[in-house]
């Protein structure tokens, strides 16, 4: 009983830091149909300067509990500009080319931002732990959680609701639902179709920093976690099916707590459970559990 | 293949020899590194001229590389040869249930499920410690049947070995790529319903040249963990693979020797940066992999056809103007 509180909770928390790292990926690709393979950069960015900014206004001696919205300020602020830098300076020049491409070319965005984030942050992990001590920890039935977790899963549900919100509820969404449809009816229906791809980016990598920020007061920041990201937040969206929102929750919920047993139970399976239930859901379902229909175009 | 292209081989295999034992140890160490990379790529290769983008070949090179050290540390095996063939055989196998599954898969699909089974290795390896977890561990020198140069000499026989492998092996694939089954993977890539129309079958097409794409990266990878004495999980990560895509992407598809010779100048340059710039080194990879796709789309090899084509065109010129 304890032993599955504790995989419930930790499962919960993983899906959730899952969830808002996949959300960016997933909403990126439905749109504008890249598969952005830059999005863990951006995490990595959102990690560094939502560290670095803490860790900058716990020197001022100024009230702590503030530093949360340094945090998710600093990685928003960040994350939105080097995505508008992104979007404007390179991708536009190259949409309509094969998704291939795109993936090749968001690749060679990932090596540039890895080393970029190295030149300016150096290579020495950061911490910015003041705000995960600063909510303490609670406990029932003799198990101790930081709560910390929590607010995390409480921002994730936040999220997912104010993009499930966005897209059904408004009418940039439903315009941005159009452009997903078909993007030459679209634009031959008078959507600025360019203007909602640049918007979906910038809140595509805002959110990817933001998961990023909300992530470096739980661990120290060290070149190298965009990486490691990227390939958890593909596993996840692969499960739900490219480009659906829907799609990325339960396929995090479904990854959160895959690992969380391994993790409990079994510790030497950790990675591989993730890939494993991936390689299941993909066996039966090709397409993930919750991918668009496509209608094919000839 | 041309009787010109193939002495053309055969001098870059020799002067490739020559110049790698004259080298200093470093520098010869460095070719036969290349020459294992130039074989993963020339299956990228393979696996591009039919349309895909394999970022899980990782997979296959790491896959040959702890074949090479679970051979040569816990069984005592350390011939070359063996080691060479049983990396193909389990590279092959492996590839070969993969590929049911892979093989349905096309353009970014193919791309991220490659990627995700490169890294399951990756996390099972990490978690093993058996295997050395994230360390990994060392492999014993090889020997050649039944000759062992022993530790520090061996360096060269695998060179040699290497060498004679890698261009014995980009003449056949270049023999493949002139075959039926060769051609089909350009046909799938330019339209598979017509290749199906035609009788072919395009599972079967894309099935055999992942299949071979695997072998190769198998014998890569055990080429390069002789040659470097060690082996770890870091060659199944998806970085890895990442490079040989770029490798592929800077050499170009149009000829085997691009990839061998991508791979050569990619390992120099890598020694080089590494040594000026250790931090900006994937920035200067992410730059040319932008400028290639921009401005070079067919690699590098196609400033070779493109001098080529302009020679051509100069000597059909003058002849015309000859009989005029």
């Amino acid at each position: 009983m304890k032993q599955f509180l504790a995989i419930l909770v930790d499962g919960s928390v993983y899906a959730s830091w899952l969830f808002i790292i996949s959300a960016g990926l997933t909403l990126i690709f439905g749109v504008m149909r890249i598969l952005n393979m830059s999005h863990g950069s951006f995490y990595a960015l959102g990690a560094y300067s939502g560290a670095a900014m803490v860790g900058w206004y716990f020197t001022t001696g100024a009230v702590p509990w503030l530093s949360f919205f340094v945090l998710i300020g600093a990685a928003l602020v960040v994350g939105v500009f080097v995505g508008l830098l992104v979007e404007r300076g390179l991708l536009r020049f190259m949409y309509g080319r094969d998704e291939v491409v795109m993936i090749l070319v968001t690749y060679a965005v990932l090596l540039i931002m890895e080393d970029a984030i190295k030149l300016i942050f150096g290579v020495e992990p950061y911490f910015a732990f003041q705000p995960y001590m600063l909510m303490g920890r609670s406990s029932f039935i003799g198990l101790s959680f930081a709560n910390y977790d929590f607010l995390l899963i409480g921002v994730s549900i936040l999220i997912g609701l104010s993009l499930w919100y966005g897209l059904n509820r408004t009418r940039n969404g439903k315009l941005l639902r159009v452009v997903i449809h078909d993007r030459e009816i679209a634009g031959a229906l008078g959507i600025n179709v360019s203007k909602i791809f640049t918007i979906t980016f910038l809140i595509g990598s805002g959110i990817g920093a933001l998961a990023g920020a909300l992530t470096a007061p739980a661990l120290s920041v060290v070149p190298g976690i965009g990486v490691q990201v990227i390939v958890l937040a593909f596993a996840v969206v692969v499960i739900g099916g490219l480009g659906s929102i829907t799609g990325a929750l339960v396929g995090a919920l479904i990854v959160g707590m895959a690992r969380a047993t391994a993790v409990h139970i079994y510790p030497e399976l950790e990675l591989f459970v993730i890939y494993a239930v991936m390689g299941l859901v993909l066996a039966f379902r090709p397409q993930g559990l919750f991918a668009i229909a496509n209608a094919r175009k000839i | 293949m041309t009787t010109k292209s193939k002495a053309l081989l055969l001098i870059l295999a020799i002067a490739t020899l020559v110049i790698g034992l004259l080298l200093p140890q470093w520098m010869s160490y460095l070719f036969t590194i290349a020459m294992g990379k130039g074989l993963v790529v020339l299956g990228v290769v393979l696996l591009m001229r039919a349309g895909l983008v394999s970022f899980g070949q990782g997979l296959y090179y790491c896959v040959g590389a702890y074949v090479a050290g679970v051979l040569t540390q816990f069984v005592e095996v350390t011939d070359v040869l063996v080691i060479l063939m049983v990396s193909v055989i389990v590279s092959v196998a492996i590839a070969a249930i993969i590929g049911l599954l892979l093989c349905r898969y096309r353009e970014i699909f193919f791309a991220m499920f490659s990627l995700a089974f490169s890294m399951i290795l990756y996390g099972l390896l990490v978690r093993n410690q058996v295997l050395g977890s994230t360390d990994g561990f060392n492999v014993a020198s090889p020997s050649l049947l039944g000759w062992s140069p022993g530790p520090g000499n061996s360096s060269d026989m695998v060179l040699v070995v290497a060498v004679i492998l890698v261009f014995t092996l980009a003449i056949l694939a270049w023999r493949y790529l002139n075959s039926l089954s060769g051609y089909g993977g350009e046909a799938v890539r330019e339209n598979e319903i017509r290749v199906e129309y035609l009788g072919g079958s395009v599972f079967k097409i894309i099935y055999v040249k992942y299949i071979i794409a695997a072998g190769l990266a198998g014998m890569g990878g055990t080429v390069t963990a002789l040659v470097s004495g060690h082996v770890d999980p870091e060659m199944a990560y998806w970085t890895t693979s990442g490079e040989f895509v770029f490798i592929a992407l800077m050499g170009g598809t149009s000829h085997v020797a691009a990839p061998i010779v991508g791979s050569v100048l990619f390992e120099s340059l890598r020694t080089y940066a590494f040594a000026v710039a250790p931090y900006t080194w994937q920035m200067i990879l992410g730059i040319a992999l932008l400028a290639i796709i921009l401005f070079l789309p067919s690699g590098l090899w196609s400033l070779v056809d493109r001098f080529r084509k302009s020679l051509d065109d100069r000597f059909k010129n003058k002849k015309s103007r000859d009989t005029a």
